[in-house]
């Protein structure tokens, strides 16, 4: 039986505490980014924002975690009990599951060990993060409809055509971008922004940043095209019949998902852990890997900032409009950029 | 045993044990997450052939794309146990004998292929599934039939929008 499960053991415990970390570090910062979310929304409307809960408020999530999971949690007697049940943790899991792809920095070696800061740097790296943002869809259609309400099966359906939609225009703005890089790897992607001489992808592909802006915010359901819970038509959205932590784990994935777009994007176009004008092989492993993962989390604020600050200074589309924009601005607009972009690389650079 | 086929043997009960779900399942949206469960299974199993590409585009255009239609469709019908027809006895019967042959006539092919005769699966070998591979024989050695397919799709595109335009 010694032969039983020939394992690399060490890497296994490596790898599962890697894990382990990363959906705790992003379980806290999404707890956080409510938080944050707060006190933006507080200082563009002029006015304070969380401060009762510690100093500066910074308790407040707390206190928001502890009111929600105290609250009584309530299952319609009508309802699909099983797919009710279900539904906010497949939305959960699904935003969690990005994570496994994102290399969060180069590598540290600890105890002997040489340990990449990325659960899996697979082959198909950024088609595994379609493939689970095409997974979460489920999350929302199937707590819509298990509900047995109209306007959450409304709203669940919106949330899926919307999300078809835009995954859509995203994957033809991604097409281009995977053409200038020739690999589907994410952590290749970001050694390659890295290389002297070579630019961040952002440079080279700006139409195609722009465009999978539009799409990572349609994708999670945020302001502008946060149809899915446009409480003025919908009374709340596809979440009205949950209470306690099962509407929490929905708001909650929400911020996990805004985090994980955003990682995602810092490492497509902006470098992921590269520090502009700094020579990382110079510094021992550990220190930059430490730098790597600073810099990192603070595009990533950025970007969240960024997420948040159009959340609080632009009204909602109208339900027409954003299919339009989706089906006839940007999926042109995608297609036009991929084949420029294809023509460029094989006429100008003749690869 | 290995720790491959530990996973393989776990796949294959769960790919069957879901579709056996499929169809015994009473209501139609759980027929279609089991069914999505299926697709999940035959991913893993197409990791163990270390076809990535494969795998995962699998998973993003039937358990991501087909299924979600499969869904917005079951949901808006609202099909349920009392408003579904109950066929009778005889026709479950006729379906249950006409499954059954197709099901001998395909164990008995599988069996008697000379391809698969006497041949194993190569588990975490071969590069064929990587994407590099996968493309370079796509575009350079079968780009004719790759071409002449993805017409076929644009013409069944075409081919919905202009049945969907007639209302």
């Amino acid at each position: 039986m010694t032969t039983l499960l020939a394992i690399d053991w060490a890497l296994l415990t490596e790898k599962l505490i890697l894990i382990a970390i990363i959906i705790f570090a992003s379980l806290g910062i999404a707890l956080y980014m409510t938080y944050g979310e707060r006190k933006v929304a507080g200082i563009l409307q002029d006015r304070p924002g969380p401060n009762r809960a510690g100093p500066f408020g910074i308790f407040q999530p707390f206190a928001d975690g502890l009111k929600l999971i105290m609250k009584e949690e309530i299952i319609p007697d009508t309802s699909n009990k099983a797919l009710f049940i279900l539904g906010p943790g497949l939305a959960m899991s699904a935003a969690l599951m990005t994570c496994a792809v994102v290399p969060w920095g180069d590598h540290v070696e600890l105890f002997g060990r040489n340990i990449a800061l990325q659960i899996a740097d697979i082959n198909v790296g950024i088609l595994y993060v379609f493939a689970v943002v095409s997974v979460g869809v489920y999350g929302i259609m199937i707590g819509g409809w298990a509900s047995n309400n109209k306007f959450s099966l409304l709203a669940a359906l919106r949330g899926a055509s919307q999300a078809i939609s835009y995954e859509l225009a995203m994957g033809l703005s991604l097409i281009a971008v995977l053409m200038t890089t020739g690999t589907l790897q994410l952590g290749e992607i970001v050694k390659q922004q890295m290389a002297p001489g070579h630019l961040w992808n952002i440079a080279y592909q700006p139409l195609a940043f722009i465009i999978f802006l539009v799409c990572a915010f349609a994708e999670c359901n945020r302001t502008p095209f946060d149809l899915p819970e446009a409480e003025s038509e919908l009374n709340q959205g596809y979440h009205q019949e949950y209470s306690s932590m099962k509407l929490g784990f929905y708001l909650f994935s929400e911020y996990i998902n805004m985090f994980i777009s955003s990682a995602i994007m810092v490492t497509l176009f902006f470098g992921g852990y590269d520090v502009p004008f700094l020579n990382e092989s110079l510094l021992s492993p550990n220190i930059a890997a430490l730098v790597g993962i600073i810099a990192l989390m603070t595009k990533i604020v950025c970007f969240i900032f960024f997420f948040m600050w159009v959340r609080w200074t632009i009204p909602r589309f109208r339900y027409d409009q954003l299919m339009n924009l989706g089906w006839k601005k940007l999926v042109p607009l995608a297609l036009a950029n991929m084949l420029i972009t294809g023509a460029v690389i094989l006429l100008w650079f003749n690869k | 045993m290995s720790a491959i086929q530990i996973i393989f043997w776990f796949l294959s009960a769960l790919a069957i044990v879901s579709a056996l779900m499929v169809l015994i399942s009473k209501n139609p949206v759980h027929s279609v997450l089991w069914l999505i469960m299926v697709f999940f299974a035959i991913s893993g199993h197409y990791i163990l052939l270390n076809a990535q590409f494969l795998a995962i585009v699998n998973l993003i255009v039937y358990a991501g794309a087909i299924m979600v239609l499969f869904l917005f469709v079951i949901m808006l019908m609202n099909l349920n146990n009392e408003s579904e027809p109950q066929k009778n006895v005889w026709m479950r019967l006729a379906g249950a004998v006409s499954g059954g042959c197709l099901l001998m006539i395909l164990v008995s092919l599988v069996r008697q292929a000379i391809e698969i005769n006497n041949k194993v699966a190569e588990m975490k070998v071969g590069d064929i599934g990587l994407i590099g591979n996968l493309g370079k024989a796509l575009f350079k050695d079968y780009l004719v039939p790759f071409e002449i397919s993805s017409v076929l799709f644009l013409s069944a595109m075409v081919g919905a929008i202009v049945i969907g335009k007639k209302n």
